[in-house]
């Protein structure tokens, strides 16, 4: 095997880098003329605050930045394509591997998906049960967000109180699933185990735990005046800008749409439940945070009266529905969206009366969120991007799948 | 004791080396012991403010943690990069570290004690506090990659404007002390009161100013790890990257005892002898940085400049004409 000659651009230009602007009219990265007085940042693979293996290759002007060029693909496992050859259950462990950080919504999304298309009912225990593990996962997800955001705008210590508070939610989510990041719990027509007698109470502790924390939140961090001057106004993705992209979840209604899927089009058990979207109109870097600040209550408020309303009953309708032998769904196409932590997660499933699927194609949210960062980056400086990147929220392996 | 230990030795090789040689070795001594200490100093302050323990493993309390971390840096390789300029690159390390310690020889440590005692010290102070700046943006030039550079830019320009608020608040101490030598000044703190008492504004600013020329949260965007990776250090490692380390801890220990000097009475207080004081006052103000450096986000670049240019500049003139009229008016 032989390695290939490197392409001119990755080719090792000393005398180019950060000395001085490449000459005029030199080719830049690719190819195109390069204006002499600007120069390109190379920003990842790997940085500390490209929250994984994302590349930004941005041109800047001074400390300015006139264009920017997201780069992806440095994460990709093909789980798309995995999914063409390996059975509807030999896929459960794959989903909650896209998007870390909601592993739980994303394995559900999975099971639901399929049992619409085969036509199976999970029990209402079980269905209720999925609404409680889920928002105990989104609210897991926001509390990483909120701290990996600070650490984005320099604050080291809020991110040791968020993680503090999510390891409460961890534990629980263990003591349910026997994992703690890439949830595998879902079944064909049901979970995996039910959740023990002694579930309510300590979920109980654990809202009333999160709840003293929201209040700092709000206050420590929203009315701190270097946070507030770094977010307002910075990063501002208007409405029709996250529409034209698709941009959903937290960083669309943080621009003024109250789209969510839960309300839009409910699934599951999410009828049964009252709870509120909140909006906001601005779409700076603030409105992403009260948002998902503001979203984490509201989940707190759904768990609660689920666990009130939690009926008893089997998990699982019947055993083995998964079994390669059983699970043959009918000819059909079918799409599938949940609202994750990020946004809509959408799967489109084709089946051929196969016991795997003919195709699965999973929208995720981070991607479009991702692409709209073209028009919003540009014309703001490199602290501003870091930020801006933070706050959209994205989870890169999912974008890469 | 220093000054008897000063005599013995002007007798053995006369009085300019017996001072040189007492004073490197104090200096240099003390300067290095202080960094591993208050390395482990921060570590267990931002381990309290996030409710963390801190270094535990190695020694009482993980107070041998810096020193086991500095063996680590000692082994690690050297790497110059290739497109780096050679002798500048390998300058700034060693140079970022001279001017904190000539400062440090010049701060008074008690009434009779003071390893170069200026009569402009103030002034040669100020001279070479703005120095440390030039080492580091040799190191963010030197090292050909962008990311320092920029962080080196920052550097300068930070510098450039926090220097002045923070001379202007000297100067408003200079009006009232009618001196510029560091032992006078104190000695006045002994006559009148401390004047952190009459100069609160200036004490103030003074701080901000100095948390901002240490580079130091909430000021540290030259080495904003989210933004710039390492800034202007990035390109350095083992002991090299150790040096900058060492510079920016020396550099907050001699400006906050620069602070103790000039607002809060030097080497002045009951009971303890003189140095001991200087020392606790001046822990006291990097207690103060460590603080701030673990509670609050990074300002960007030109909101950084504004809040130097637009407000601390403006309330430093002030604070300095409302001085000077009120030195004349009240004698």
């Amino acid at each position: 095997m032989t390695t290939p000659a490197p392409r001119p651009s990755e080719r090792h230009r000393p005398a180019a880098a950060g000395r001085e602007p490449a000459a005029s009219a030199a080719p830049g990265p690719d190819g195109e003329p390069e204006p002499s007085d600007t120069y390109t940042l190379n920003m990842g693979p790997q940085h500390p605050s490209t929250h994984g293996v994302l590349r930004l290759k941005l041109t800047m002007r001074g400390e300015m930045i006139v264009g920017v060029d997201p780069v992806i693909g440095y994460g990709h496992r093909g789980h798309e394509k995995m999914a063409e050859n390996r059975t509807y259950a030999q896929f459960l462990p794959n989903t909650s591997r896209q998007d870390y950080l909601s592993g739980m919504i994303y394995n559900f999304a999975w099971v639901e998906a399929v049992e619409k298309l085969a036509g199976i009912e999970a029990p209402p225990r079980a269905q209720v049960a999925r609404v409680i593990l889920s928002e105990f996962n989104r609210v897991s997800s926001h509390l990483v967000w909120i701290g990996a955001f600070l650490l984005d705008l320099g604050a080291w210590t809020p991110s040791l109180y968020t993680f503090d508070a999510r390891e409460a939610i961890l534990f629980l989510l263990e003591s349910v699933t026997g994992s703690r990041l890439t949830y595998c719990t879902g079944r064909f027509g049901g979970l995996s185990r039910d959740l023990d007698p002694d579930f309510p109470r300590r979920a109980r502790a654990v809202i009333a735990k999160l709840r003293t924390h929201c209040p700092d939140f709000e206050s420590l961090i929203e009315e701190n005046v270097i946070f507030r001057r770094r977010c307002q106004g910075v990063g501002v993705m208007s409405g029709e800008l996250c529409l034209r992209y698709g941009v959903t979840g937290p960083n669309l209604r943080a621009s003024g749409v109250p789209y969510d899927v839960r309300k839009v089009e409910p699934y599951g058990a999410y009828p049964k439940f009252d709870f509120e979207v909140p909006v906001r109109a601005e779409g700076d870097n603030f409105a992403r945070y009260w948002v998902r600040v503001r979203e984490m209550r509201q989940s707190l408020h759904i768990i609660e009266q689920a666990l009130d309303a939690l009926p008893d009953g089997p998990v699982l309708a019947e055993k083995g529905l998964g079994s390669k032998k059983r699970l043959r769904p009918p000819v059909g196409t079918l799409y599938y969206a949940v609202e994750s932590a990020r946004g809509a997660f959408g799967i489109l499933l084709v089946s051929e009366g196969d016991a795997k699927p003919y195709r699965a194609k999973f929208r995720v949210p981070s991607y479009p969120a991702l692409a709209a960062l073209r028009e919003v980056i540009p014309g703001t400086m490199v602290s501003d991007a870091v930020a801006i990147l933070g706050s959209i929220d994205i989870i890169v392996p999912e974008i890469d799948r | 004791m220093l000054s008897g230990l000063r005599d013995l030795l002007a007798g053995l090789i006369g009085p300019f080396p017996a001072t040189f040689l007492l004073g490197a070795t104090v200096i240099l001594g003390y300067l290095s012991l202080n960094v591993l200490f208050l390395v482990w100093l921060e570590r267990k302050v931002s381990a309290r403010i996030q409710r963390r323990l801190g270094p535990m493993e190695v020694g009482p309390q993980g107070l041998l943690q810096t020193a086991a971390d500095m063996v680590k840096l000692l082994g690690k390789q050297l790497l110059t990069p290739v497109a780096a300029d050679r002798f500048v690159y390998l300058a700034a390390p060693v140079l970022v570290f001279v001017p904190t310690i000539c400062v440090a020889s010049l701060i008074p440590l008690s009434g009779a004690e003071a390893f170069a005692d200026v009569p402009y010290g103030l002034l040669v102070v100020s001279a070479l506090t703005g120095f440390t700046v030039l080492a580091i943006f040799m190191a963010g030039w030197s090292s050909n990659n962008k990311y320092a550079v920029l962080g080196g830019m920052r550097s300068v320009a930070q510098v450039v404007a926090y220097e002045i608020p923070v001379l202007l608040s000297v100067l408003s101490v200079v009006l009232i002390s009618q001196t510029m030598n560091l032992r006078h000044i104190v000695e006045a703190q002994q006559n009148t009161v401390w004047y952190v008492v009459l100069q609160p504004v200036a004490a103030v600013l003074y701080v901000i100013g100095i948390t901002a020329e240490t580079n130091r949260a909430p000021f540290d965007i030259p080495e904003a790890e989210s933004e710039l990776i390492g800034g202007f250090h990035t390109e350095y490692s083992g002991m090299r990257f150790a040096m900058f380390m060492f510079a920016e801890y020396t550099n907050m220990l001699v400006l906050g005892a620069l602070g103790a000097t000039l607002f809060l009475g030097g080497w002045l207080g009951p009971w303890l002898p003189g140095p001991v004081w200087l020392l606790l006052k001046a822990y006291a103000i990097v207690f103060l940085m460590m603080w701030t450096r673990w509670t609050y986000p990074r300002l960007r670049f030109d909101q950084l400049m504004r809040l130097a240019w637009e407000f601390l500049i403006p309330v430093a003139l002030l604070n300095l004409v409302v001085t000077a009229v009120a030195v004349f008016v009240l004698g």
